[in-house]
């Protein structure tokens, strides 16, 4: 009777253990936070909130001003010696992949800073040179106001941890926002091409 | 003397819990990855492991009544184990502070107690299956830890994770010697577990 029982108890358990383990992973398709936003975004687009921000130029943009054009957008600091460096690299090669759609002012290339107290616009604007920006629709840009930054790390579901040299370490990553302001789609920062592709998809729709 | 040790069991694991539950220890154990799945997950455990000390008899008979040969028990742990060692759950402990009250309620009383409770209970076999199984768990997340290029939790560094890989690498192979020293050399009266009849028999 008592094998019984444990035997009915154990398997009760372990079905609850498994709609749980379930749940926990959108079922076991995300076992990381990353993978989860990705996921996420994909299926529930995230309404962008519209902030202030201040470009290289020195010039203040809302964000809801790129509205009606799809926006691909990185997260950088301008002291950052390994990532940003590879995302500002990535970012150029998608201004001269996308070079259609940026000239007739469909898409936009925008990167943010996480680190504004730092980042003001002359540094943003060398960031842009050293990053080999072709000069077409690529803004640097900081968050007017910490405010700010914290509902857009929040938004796009950016975790920015000091990594103990001085330095950041953060989810690096390529967001697409679409013409209506909602974050729809996360891409690696290694495969420009993959972006460059489902970008023009999007156009094309 | 019962009586003692139960009010004993309770005090300590009460002070342990309210001291992981400090904000320094907490911010400090929660700093890294190594600390957080070495240090404060294993204590919240040990936390559990102390409390089902003070188990009332009459609870004990009823779990007992359910729990042949600690198997029950064992599963609930294992369960519960496997949720937070999903790295998802690392990072929300950090950053959602309800899923880490969560943690601290759901690891002593869905891990350790119901582990403590069974161990006793599990037959030589199921021990032997219990701890193969938890040192190749070991292995295998401390491999995976340590060769993975990406961070698996965004709230820690890449070389945290990777001395975690190490810490489980090291801790799993310590194991499976001790595992296997008290195969080779270790003197086992029973080979089965003492099934109690009465709860009081076991305390």
């Amino acid at each position: 009777m008592r094998v019984l029982r444990s035997l009915l108890a154990s398997l009760a358990l372990l079905s609850a253990g498994g709609v749980t383990l379930s749940a926990a992973t959108d079922h076991f398709q995300a076992f990381t936070t990353e993978s989860a936003r990705r996921l996420a975004v994909r299926q529930h687009p995230v309404e962008i909130p519209d902030v202030a921000l201040q470009l290289q130029s020195g010039a203040n943009v809302r964000f809801a001003h790129f509205r009606g054009k799809w926006v691909l957008v990185d997260f950088i600091y301008t002291r950052c010696p390994t990532y940003c460096r590879a995302l500002g690299g990535e970012f150029a090669q998608l201004q001269d992949r996308l070079a259609g759609p940026l000239a007739r002012g469909k898409l936009q290339l925008l990167s943010i800073s996480f680190d504004p107290s730092h980042d003001s616009p002359p540094s943003l604007a060398a960031y842009l040179q050293r990053s080999r920006d072709s000069g077409t629709g690529w803004f640097a840009s900081r968050p007017a106001a910490a405010d700010d930054l914290e509902r857009l790390e929040r938004a796009f579901g950016i975790t920015v941890i000091p990594d103990g040299a001085g330095g950041y370490t953060h989810n690096a990553a390529i967001h697409l926002v679409d013409p209506r302001g909602r974050l729809v789609a996360i891409f690696d920062v290694d495969d420009p091409r993959l972006v460059a592709h489902a970008l023009l998809q999007s156009l094309d729709r | 003397m019962i009586g003692e040790s139960r009010r004993r069991c309770v005090g300590v694991s009460a002070f342990v819990f309210l001291a992981l539950l400090m904000l320094p220890v907490k911010h400090v154990l929660e700093a890294s990855m190594t600390a957080q799945m070495l240090l404060q997950i294993p204590l919240l455990v040990g936390v559990g492991c102390l409390l089902s000390r003070a188990l009332p008899a009459r609870a004990q008979a009823t779990a007992d009544d359910w729990n042949d040969r600690g198997i029950t028990g064992l599963v609930l742990a294992s369960v519960a184990g496997a949720f937070w060692m999903l790295p998802r759950m690392l990072d929300a402990a950090v950053t959602e502070p309800l899923i880490d009250a969560a943690k601290y309620l759901s690891v002593p009383l869905l891990i350790g107690v119901p582990f403590a409770i069974s161990w006793p209970r599990m037959t030589f076999i199921v021990r032997g299956v219990f701890l193969v199984e938890f040192i190749a768990t070991l292995f295998r997340l401390g491999w995976l830890y340590l060769i993975s290029p990406e961070r698996l939790c965004n709230v820690y560094l890449l070389d945290d994770q990777q001395r975690l890989g190490r810490y489980m690498l090291l801790i799993g192979a310590a194991l499976f010697l001790a595992f296997a020293a008290k195969l080779i050399f270790g003197r086992f009266d029973s080979l089965v577990a003492p099934q109690p009849t009465s709860p009081s028999a076991t305390r």
